[in-house]
């Protein structure tokens, strides 16, 4: 009994550990969502596709042109962030003036066109990069280093959004922008230039997230799937648009996905999320740090 | 009465009898079974889409449709397989579980004034989990592989199988028809004005007298209940379901897409979306065969964004709106 | 009818209503004065139940209603109008009215609610034709609009938020007159908010006038208006409103 405590501490250090490396993927993602949302009031529901459409263009970028990984990361999020501009530029940008959930609806159907050019392009075989990244052992416990990987690249990422956001002209502008489109409208500033620039750097961040998510997972057409609506969840949870209370909600979801695999299936853990999420609604409706009325 | 040349009043009140004459004798007189399959799964869609609009048309966009049909088709077919419940039994019981799932994320969003964005991201999530549920208990459900009803080897009536597509055809209009009386029925009650005030402005509807999130509820109810019989039928008629035909995100948001593109705010709308979208990838499969595979959805995810940006009243509501542009609806 | 007391709301740190007690007797028309920001509307969504009160009771025909929502309390008996018109523009304008027939007294019945609807958009002077559009209304005609939806729902005791900073000088008697013969002809006891004294005097019973959120003065409105520290209040701001106020008190 005593030994079974033991191993089944050190699992659950494990599984916790591995929460946080998740979280900082998850953080990234929400970020991205919540930068447009909080900027320009529309939410990309196909932002986990323009991930997917990034995690191919790793795969072919390394796999097929034999790029180094370091090589193809920034080509890949300058793809990524061209296609987030593309996106405002040809479906927000013409629904700017209808009502939100027109334009929800309408990167809904982005979505459709990604998953299903996917299908088409790519076929609906799994990928990989062929890249095996060794497997860091501590205290008897097991973390991959692309994880740990990846939760570096993820903090370095939120570091350089924040340094753009609060040390440049143009970062500047866009925080102003989130707080009053009009006023800002008046005092001059290119709405339309700040809007494509947030498009652009919310693309950056789903590409540094497709470079990170692409280490650990397969692609295939509905990867998307499989962590959009968590990111949702997050940004829902932490305020849409509440930077901050994004980054909380990623790291508290990340460390309910590992700890509920824990015990079972890691769609369990996701079940487990969304029933966290039902009941944190009921205490906290607002968001989580939303201040109470 | 007595002239021979009717009223538009009167030609209104009788085409729809003439109408559903028409419609019920079709099998009768025409017989080629692929064209009665493609109709009663236009049919059954179209149900669904409208049960999707009875929420739709007052601004509570769900995406959480794909979870209650899901919900529908897998808790029928769970029942029949593994109790051996006949679905006549295990229908019920899949709605009662889908309209507590409804009620579950609904209430908390209503009563705490998630709307808009938020609301169809909480919906979203949901019609998400509930594949994720489905592919995480492959042992019962099979997972992303699929799911069959057992045929049965005895009453086709009990287990609701029927080989004959006349017999579905029939059901699926007769589920279609109700769908549409239920739309009628909201739509001439008082209901109708509340959920429009409460569309509008829920806190002047309240000061009405109205119950907000109750009257929200109710409806979300109702469509859950509808969307969930409409996958236990698809069910019952394929007998096969997997988690991306009848559940996940894919089918909200193919729910939404023919609603927008049919019309939402007219009775009929979600059955032009079902007839359009359904030939679409009938016409794509033929043209194209196995390599159509991907771009039914590729065509539906262009158009529908083009909709939205170009005809967002969809075709059979720009339409209605050219003939009578003075009514407002 | 009604008992407020130590009616006390809070948002976060700040206290937007501090310890307000008053009684409104059957059939009175109350005046609420008092400058923007003095916790006017606060009091009157506390008492039509859009959020509940942070501590205090208010006891209306004898039943503590602090903290219903909203729904239940316009079927006890309280109608409110809110102070920029809210209608429901996909409604014609009977159809807004009917609404709040059907729904306000709780009756849920469409005969009685056309019936109410009818009789309130006689009342306030607008045509009950049911497929005239809102979109024809002006200012005026929505204000009108707004009481005929409160008085629909069959209240006792209407809450009217009738700024009529809007108003040109004949429709603010207008409107003021409307109040006193909804109160005179239907029976219906009126708590009336402003911020300006000017026409609101000629009209209501009493005044209580409340400022930062506290009560500062209580009485007949020719009382009030020489009450120093009503004066102090509007001094400055609308010092020439409080003298025109009390000219019309006088009148």
């Amino acid at each position: 009994m005593q030994s079974f405590l033991e191993i089944f501490d050190i699992y659950l250090l494990e599984a916790m550990v591995n929460g946080i490396l998740l979280g900082g993927v998850l953080a990234l993602l929400a970020l991205g969502l919540n930068l447009i949302f909080g900027v320009i009031d529309v939410t990309w529901i196909c932002y986990a596709e323009l991930v997917m459409i990034g995690m191919y263009g790793m795969y072919y970028l390394v796999q097929y042109y034999g790029l180094p990984y370091y090589a193809a990361a920034p080509l890949t999020i300058l793809l990524v962030a061209v296609l987030g501009a593309l996106l405002h530029y040809l479906v927000i940008a013409p629904l700017l003036g209808a009502a939100p959930i027109n334009q929800l609806l309408a990167t809904g159907g982005v979505l459709f066109v990604l998953q299903s050019f996917a299908t088409v392009a790519f076929g609906i075989d799994f990928r990989n990069l062929g890249i095996r990244l060794p497997v860091l052992q501590f205290a008897e416990m097991h973390f991959s280093y692309s994880r740990l990987l990846s939760f570096l690249a993820a903090l370095v990422g939120m570091v350089v959004i924040y340094l753009f956001m609060t040390r440049t002209y143009t970062g500047t502008a866009i925080r102003a922008i989130a707080q009053d489109r009009q006023i800002m409208a008046l005092m001059g500033v290119d709405t339309k230039r700040i809007y494509l620039v947030t498009s652009a750097l919310g693309g950056a961040l789903a590409g540094l997230a497709a470079c990170l998510l692409v280490l650990q997972y397969d692609v295939h057409p509905f990867v998307g799937l499989s962590f959009g609506p968590i990111t949702f969840l997050i940004c829902v949870l932490g305020g849409l648009g509440n930077f901050v209370g994004g980054f909380v909600a990623a790291f508290l979801f990340a460390e309910i996905i590992s700890l509920g695999g824990l015990f079972s299936d890691l769609e369990w853990g996701y079940v487990l999320a969304f029933a966290f999420f039902i009941v944190m609604m009921f205490i906290r409706p607002g968001g989580l740090l939303a201040r109470r009325q | 009465m007595k002239s021979p040349v009717a009223s538009p009043v009167s030609f209104r009140q009788i085409v729809p009898w003439v109408v559903g004459v028409a419609l019920i004798a079709l099998p009768f007189v025409y017989r080629d079974p692929y064209h009665l399959h493609i109709l009663v799964l236009i049919l059954i869609w179209s149900f669904a889409y409208t049960s999707w609009s009875m929420m739709g048309r007052f601004g509570l966009v769900s995406l959480g449709h794909g979870g209650f049909m899901g919900v529908g088709a897998y808790v029928t077919a769970l029942l029949w397989n593994h109790l051996g419940l006949s679905p006549w039994i295990g229908i019920p019981i899949a709605l009662v579980c889908a309209g507590a799932l409804a009620l579950i994320v609904a209430y908390p969003c209503f009563r705490f004034r998630i709307t808009g964005h938020y609301f169809a991201l909480v919906t979203l999530a949901l019609s998400g989990i509930v594949l994720q549920i489905i592919t995480a208990t492959r042992d019962y459900t099979g997972g992303s592989l699929g799911y069959t009803p057992d045929r049965t080897k005895g009453s086709h009536l009990v287990a609701l199988q029927f080989d004959d597509k006349t017999t579905w055809y029939l059901i699926a209009l007769g589920v279609w028809g109700v769908g549409l009386l239920i739309w009628r029925w909201v739509d001439r009650s008082m209901d109708r004005y509340a959920l429009e005030a409460i569309s509008e402005d829920e806190d002047a509807a309240a000061a009405a007298g109205v119950n907000v999130t109750f009257e929200k509820l109710k409806i979300t109810v109702i469509s859950a209940l509808m969307t969930a019989l409409a996958g236990a039928l698809y069910c019952q008629y394929q007998m096969f379901i997997s988690p991306d035909t009848v559940s996940g995100i894919a089918v909200s948001l193919q729910m939404v897409f023919a609603v927008v593109v049919g019309g939402i705010y007219v009775a009929l709308g979600p059955t032009v979306g079902a007839i359009i979208t359904i030939m679409l990838a009938e016409g794509l499969r033929i043209g194209f065969g196995t390599k159509a595979v991907g771009w039914d959805n590729l065509v539906y995810g262009v158009l529908l964004v083009v909709f939205i940006i170009f005809l967002p009243k969809g075709i059979l509501g720009s339409l209605l709106e050219r003939i009578k542009p003075s009514s407002k609806r | 009818m009604l008992v407020v007391n130590g009616l006390v709301k809070r948002f976060g740190g700040f206290t937007a209503v501090n310890n307000v007690s008053f009684e409104v007797a059957e059939g009175e028309i109350l005046g609420l004065i008092g400058p923007n920001g003095s916790g006017k509307s606060t009091i009157f969504n506390m008492l039509s139940g859009t959020f509940p009160p942070s501590a205090g009771s208010i006891l209306f025909d004898g039943g503590e209603i602090a903290g219903l929502p909203p729904h239940k309390i316009i079927n006890r008996g309280i109608g409110r109008t809110f102070q920029i018109p809210r209608p429901f523009r996909r409604l014609s304008i009977f159809e807004n009215v009917a609404l709040a027939g059907y729904y306000g007294q709780g009756s849920h019945s469409l005969a009685k609610a056309n019936d109410s609807a009818e009789k309130a958009l006689a009342m306030v002077g607008l045509p009950t034709d049911r497929r005239a559009s809102v979109d024809g209304l002006g200012a005026a005609g929505l204000k009108k609009l707004e009481l005929a939806k409160a008085i629909a729902t069959g209240p006792k005791l209407l809450l009217a938020d009738e700024s009529l900073g809007g108003l040109d000088e004949a429709e603010m008697d207008q409107a003021a007159d409307m109040l006193r013969k909804i109160r005179d002809e239907l029976g219906i006891t009126i708590i009336w908010v402003e911020h300006i004294m000017g026409v609101l005097m000629r009209v209501v019973d009493r005044v209580m006038v409340l400022d930062h959120g506290e009560k500062i003065s209580e009485g007949l409105p020719s009382a009030v208006s020489s009450d120093p520290r009503v004066v102090e209040v509007y001094l400055g701001t609308d010092a020439h409103m409080t003298q025109a106020a009390a000219a019309e008190a006088r009148r």
